[in-house]
């Protein structure tokens, strides 16, 4: 539910903009909420630079500031969604200056996660684009005397009076406008497709050329006078606890000022901060090196127990024994029982860190009960909630600043690190900017599940399944919020569990039981991963056993374009309603047929011989359909490269094609980091890996050559862009492996498996 | 007291000689387009020129650099654009942009050596530069694009 308002004349964007501009909000919360607020638009933050909803506002110059609420982490959202505003105005983009917007719920959900930004937010910011228009428009034609229809605002960033010719600029009407009534929802006129300036162009990221020349601010950039530099040791155990350590050795060191101890979180991690011992001081070298003469002594506490060897063997059994049934169809049992050809097939996904480039940091100021926090986050209204909580004040007192995100892919929709800076500041009685160290950030991530995945086939004479088995067994997220959490949640169990598109008359899913030791947290497609990999890299085994094309083959599991009706399954759809977003094994296909006509599937995968492959897989994920060929080679010595990938992508209407392209060209160097060498293990509790030595991700020599994505051309509602891309990613590369040398990966990451001929 | 010119500025350090030159430069001199990304000469978004010379900032202590000249991400060009950033602009290469200032840094040095560059020369020159994003292909076509520009 939303509202358009003018409060022009209310001294919003003060600072920003003069008297005499328009300004234009949307009120995006709940309208239940709308009447409790005595103030309804007022901030009630004070001295916060932009009152939250306002969404647009027109300068007397013609300067158009547009609100981003969104956090920017890479995918282009704090472009990709004011251009959608600016596009529906027919303003001009050059003239454009976005503003971030602080956390407050009154911009609605701020939580950028889950790829779903853009289908969230498409409708209202177009209308608040339309809104600014037909009220400029009713400004000029109001000073001429003429009626509205006979002027236009196609020029760009000005109205003209078609007739006579008569022309005024927006920032000429801005005063006049911000005098108008707001027109009814029902009176707007949407421009067609054939009029769209930016919408479905390629517009590149309005930080450019910040970010090329070094002034882009990320949060790791963020500088308050006045701040002290901390880094924190973490109990290496999740759950541990401090017993003792040495503050003398760390203030001997030049430019540290104080140790302070933080306390253990209570009940289940969430977002509390971890505990441990801060090194405060000047600087982050000299906190970092302070750390290092700490010599905490910990208590480990249970988590002690656990080792990703030994567990590894759990989750298999798991895996492997009858668990809770999540989808059901026919008799898979007496389907098994007949006989003919049963394939079974284990596999494994570890434990996945995030490592974006830009570890978790934070700048936070407490002063008189309330905070004020800059944070590269994807979440700004969770800073307020997870500050107010650990610090024991109302969430009306945490005003959270969003800079930009030095990637993030999940990790930094938690806000463990931003407390951490708060509770610091309170305790310091100064600002003060909390670093991770990229070891903080690989050894205390809040991790993809590990992943045991057991499947089982039996194929009919025509080599086509009559029966599906498919259990997985995977640390949930809610374990992390909540206490003796093993099962998966119907969020995690419909990514790519629950949601299997097959054609086949036995069909079960069931899901094991896996108790978490570490955190647990959202990744880049998240479940998807390893259910993807699982199902994608089977459907290619049983192909391969019944000596079919792959493409021919998925497409007969696939079955006839219709639309899967899931909800009995208590299938999500990722939030999105099942008649705006079905579940359409058309579009499937569709995408698949496309990507083996793109890729020259059926000359180059028949061409291919030893040492080198093609292998595809096909994945609906946040809404959108994707296939994807890779080809690679392997040498005698088991290297392997990536000269090509090819992805179709139908994600509906694509409102950045251009960023879009972006984000599935990372996804394919992010899906070749998983494959070749993702993996988190932990010894007695304590993780193993550290730094890119031994968490490699994908270098220019590793990643892809070539990465060619193809977007379909689609009016369908627009969907998820930035994660859809890994999931089949993995398996298409593990099949083309399989392809090259005949070796099946089954256990990520690769390194495990020797493909020396 | 330690005695270099950063963006052509001089300066003199008096502080810890093990500080690596990343912080002074961040935290000291407020330079933030040098990036932090693992402090161990591991990813390269930390790189800068030490006379005209790539090298990781993160490892390079401040007793390493006295007399050089030092130029970051704010000093490459001093009017306009540099080819290098025109051609990372061109090709739209960043995504959350945190790499970029270490990758150009590398690319500029790069270029100043080799003029026509291969596939194999610039993977071999790029390696040390992780992009968690993956623009890789981007970066290859841009310095190739800036090569094309250069000779
Ligand atoms: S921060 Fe210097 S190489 Fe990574
Ligand atoms: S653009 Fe994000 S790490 Fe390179």
């Amino acid at each position: 539910m939303s509202a358009i308002e003018n409060v022009s004349r209310r001294g919003f964007l003060k600072g920003v903009v003069s008297t005499g501009a328009f300004v234009l909000c949307a009120r995006l919360y709940p309208e239940a909420l709308w009447a409790a607020d005595s103030l309804p638009l007022d901030s009630r933050v004070e001295g916060a630079p932009l009152h939250p909803s306002i969404f647009l506002g027109i300068e007397t110059d013609g300067t158009v500031y547009i609100v981003a609420h969104r956090s920017e982490m890479g995918t282009g959202i704090r472009t990709s969604l004011p251009l959608v505003v600016a596009d529906e105005m027919d303003a001009d983009w050059k003239r454009v200056k976005i503003e971030q917007a602080i956390g407050d719920e009154r911009y609605g959900n701020q939580d950028t996660d889950g790829s779903h930004s853009i289908r969230d937010f498409y409708d209202v910011m177009r209308e608040v684009g339309a809104t600014a228009r037909v009220m400029l428009i009713q400004a000029a034609a109001q000073q001429w005397g003429v009626s509205p229809s006979e002027c236009t605002a196609d020029p760009v960033h000005a109205v003209v009076h078609r007739a006579t010719g008569r022309r005024a600029t927006y920032g000429d009407l801005a005063t006049a406008a911000a005098k108008l009534p707001v027109p009814k929802k029902e009176d707007l006129q949407f421009k067609p497709k054939s009029g769209w300036r930016y919408v479905g162009k390629g517009t590149p990221s309005y930080d450019l050329d910040a970010i090329c020349t070094g002034r882009a601010e990320y949060g790791m950039d963020a500088h308050v006078d006045g701040m002290l530099y901390a880094s924190i040791e973490h109990p290496p155990v999740l759950g541990g606890k401090v017993k003792s350590y040495d503050d003398k050795g760390p203030l001997a060191v030049h430019g540290v000022r104080q140790v302070i101890p933080i306390d253990p979180f209570q009940g289940p991690p969430a977002s509390q901060p971890l505990g441990g011992v801060a090194v405060v001081g000047d600087n982050t070298w000299a906190v970092f090196q302070g750390r290092k003469k700490l010599n905490v002594v910990w208590e480990n506490g249970a988590n002690e127990s656990y080792s990703s060897d030994e567990f590894k063997k759990e989750l298999r059994k798991s895996s492997r024994t009858a668990g809770k049934v999540v989808r059901n169809s026919g008799d898979v049992e007496a389907a098994f029982s007949k006989g003919g050809k049963v394939i079974e097939a284990d596999y494994y996904v570890p434990l996945l860190a995030h490592a974006s480039m830009e570890p978790p940091v934070a700048v936070a100021d407490f002063k008189d009960g309330r905070v004020t926090a800059w944070a590269p986050t994807q979440d700004p209204q969770a800073v307020q909630e997870t500050i107010a909580k650990v610090m024991g004040i109302p969430k009306d007192n945490v005003i959270c600043h969003v800079t930009l995100l030095g990637g993030a892919f999940g990790r930094k929709s938690m806000a463990d690190y931003v407390a951490e800076a708060a509770v610091l500041s309170k305790k310091t009685g100064r600002p003060v900017k909390v670093v991770w160290s990229r070891e903080d950030d690989i050894k205390f991530d809040y991790y993809n599940a590990v992943a045991a995945i057991y499947m089982k086939a039996a194929l009919g004479p025509d080599g086509k399944p009559s029966a599906w088995l498919q259990r997985s067994a995977f640390t949930p997220i809610p374990s992390t919020f909540a206490p003796n959490v093993e099962y998966g949640s119907e969020g995690e169990l419909g990514m790519g569990s629950t949601d299997v598109p097959f054609d086949i008359a036995n069909l079960r899913v069931e899901n094991g039981p896996a108790t978490a030791h570490v955190r647990i947290g959202w990744l880049r497609s998240v479940s998807n991963i390893f259910h993807g990999f699982a199902v994608q890299s089977f459907a290619d085994e049983l192909a391969a056993a019944a000596g079919r094309d792959r493409v021919e083959y998925l497409l007969e599991l696939i079955g006839p374009a219709r639309i899967l009706n899931l909800a009995e399954f208590g299938y999500p759809n990722y939030g999105g309603a099942p008649d705006k977003y079905p579940v359409d094994t058309g579009r499937l296909r569709h995408v698949l047929e496309l990507a083996a006509e793109k890729s020259d599937w059926a000359k180059r995968s028949r061409s291919k011989g030893k040492g080198s492959g093609l292998g595809v897989a096909v994945h609906r994920s946040f809404l959108t359909y994707v296939a994807t060929v890779v080809e690679v080679e392997v040498s005698s010595g088991g290297e392997v490269r990536i000269p090509r990938v090819d992805t179709v992508v139908d994600a509906g209407l694509v409102v950045n094609p251009e960023m879009t392209r972006a984000q599935f060209e990372g996804a394919a160097v992010f899906g070749t980091s998983i494959v070749r060498s993702g993996e988190i293990t932990a010894t007695k509790g304590v993780v193993d890996q550290g730094n890119f030595d031994d968490y490699p991700v994908a270098r220019i020599n590793e990643a892809p050559y070539k990465t060619n994505v193809h977007i379909v051309d689609s009016s369908a509602p627009p969907a998820g862009v930035g994660e859809p891309g890994v999931p089949p990613f993995l398996a298409a590369f593990c099949n083309a492996i399989f392809a090259a040398t005949g070796k099946r990966v089954r256990d990520l990451p690769l390194s495990k498996t020797s493909l020396s001929a | 007291m330690i005695d270099l010119k950063v963006n052509g500025v001089a300066r003199s350090f008096d502080g810890d000689s093990n500080m690596p030159l990343l912080w002074y430069l961040r935290d000291v001199l407020a330079l933030t387009g040098t990036k932090f990304g693992c402090g161990e000469a591991l990813c390269g978004a930390c790189t800068v020129h030490k006379n005209g010379e790539a090298i990781r900032s993160c490892v390079a202590a401040m007793r390493t650099v006295g007399g050089a000249e030092i130029t970051t991400i704010e000093g490459i060009s001093h009017d306009g654009l540099h080819p290098v950033q025109k051609a990372w602009i061109d090709a739209n290469v960043p995504q959350c942009g945190y790499c970029q200032a270490g990758q150009i840094m590398q690319a500029v040095a790069f270029l100043k050596s080799k003029k026509n560059p291969t596939d194999d020369d610039i993977d071999g020159a790029m390696a040390g530069n992780i992009c968690r994003c993956g623009t890789y292909q981007r970066i290859r076509a841009a310095i190739k694009a800036a090569a094309g520009e250069q000779s």
